[in-house]
């Protein structure tokens, strides 16, 4: 249970928009980058396999396979180094964590995309 | 020299200016009413005694509710003294609040308290011993202290075990002094204090922040 006090402390950190994606999502993700005195937004684009925690601690995990080996990254939903999360192809899935997507190779790894309400509403969002 | 009354909130997480995570203890102290100043005159030292959390006048105690009334405030549970130097005395009177804005951003702190009680623990979790292997003919005693003295030892302390030998027994609910933590953020509104990393006690216990004494 979280006290009144402790939410207050945490609201100024979490983010008012979150942006909508869901696992088994293949996104876009927009992280800052700082170089010396420069910042840059890099883009990293992959599945969405598993989200965990609850508010301010809330991350999700990103794989995508680079050269033939898979990378995974797992970002902080709220922090201010990620700008923008876009979902460009949600995936049918059956489970709230992808974890056996590690053990595929190939085009094993591709999910069926999923066409439902969201989905579409996504779709249209994102077109408009 | 700069200290205050508390009480644990509990833990979360915050990000800094720099954009990373820190995990932080938020802490709500104060406003803490002066109760009381001592002097070297008349009390042998100088000091100056505050107070926080209010008691229910149904349940204080009158000695308590009359020492609490010369600072013109309710009885308090938890009272504690800051020492001062000769010169710092007449900066306070009793009556006067102390408050979070004693303390600022990025200031350190050292934070106080009563450790989580463990109950009687055995000599492995207690004083991290290493214990006895799990095999190669090892019966009954995996996680025993081994030899606690020798013929030697007993010959040059009268036949005792020696003092302080570190053995099972109670664990926790200690006075723990957890030095040096940052202060995040300092919420004078709803009188918080947020510093970095976790700090002894259950949540809800009573703590002293005070400024560090560095080195």
């Amino acid at each position: 249970m979280k006290t009144d006090i402790m939410k207050l402390v945490e609201s100024k950190n979490l983010k008012k928009v979150i942006p909508h994606f869901e696992v088994g999502d293949s996104v876009n993700v927009h992280c800052k980058i700082v170089e010396g005195d420069k910042e840059r937004v890099q883009v990293f684009s992959g599945t969405v396999i598993a989200r965990r925690g609850s508010g301010i601690s809330e991350t999700f995990t990103v794989r995508r396979i680079v050269a033939g080996e898979g990378v995974e990254r797992v970002f902080q939903l709220h922090s201010p180094g990620i700008v923008d999360v876009k979902a460009t192809r949600s995936g049918k899935t059956r489970r709230a964590k992808l974890y056996y997507l590690r053990q595929k190779t190939g085009k094993a790894v591709k999910l069926a995309q999923k066409y439902s309400e969201h989905a579409a509403e996504k779709t249209a969002a994102t077109k408009a | 020299m700069a200290m205050l009354l508390g009480k644990k909130v509990g833990m979360t997480q915050v990000y800094n200016q720099a954009g990373k995570l820190l995990p932080v203890t938020v802490i709500q102290a104060g406003p803490c009413p002066v109760l009381q100043v001592k002097s070297k005159e008349t009390d042998g030292y100088n000091a100056v005694q505050m107070g926080f959390d209010d008691i229910k006048k149904s349940r204080a105690i009158q000695s308590a509710e009359g020492h609490a009334k010369k600072a013109n405030t309710a009885a308090k549970r938890f009272i504690r003294e800051m020492r001062l130097a000769e010169s710092e005395q007449t900066q306070y009177k009793p009556g006067d609040a102390i408050t979070v804005s004693v303390f600022a951003e990025n200031n350190f702190v050292d934070v106080v308290g009563v450790s989580k009680g463990k109950g009687f623990q055995g000599c492995m979790k207690r004083h991290k011993f290493a214990g006895m292997p799990n095999s190669h003919g090892t019966e009954r005693k995996h996680r025993s202290p081994g030899s606690i003295a020798g013929y030697g030892t007993d010959r040059g302390h009268g036949g005792d075990i020696k003092k302080g030998k570190r053995m099972a027994g109670h664990m926790g609910h200690a006075r723990i002094t957890s030095k040096n933590h940052m202060v995040v953020s300092v919420d004078a509104e709803n009188n918080l204090l947020v510093v970095k990393g976790s700090v002894p006690g259950p949540q809800g216990s009573f703590v002293v922040v005070r400024s560090a004494r560095m080195g």
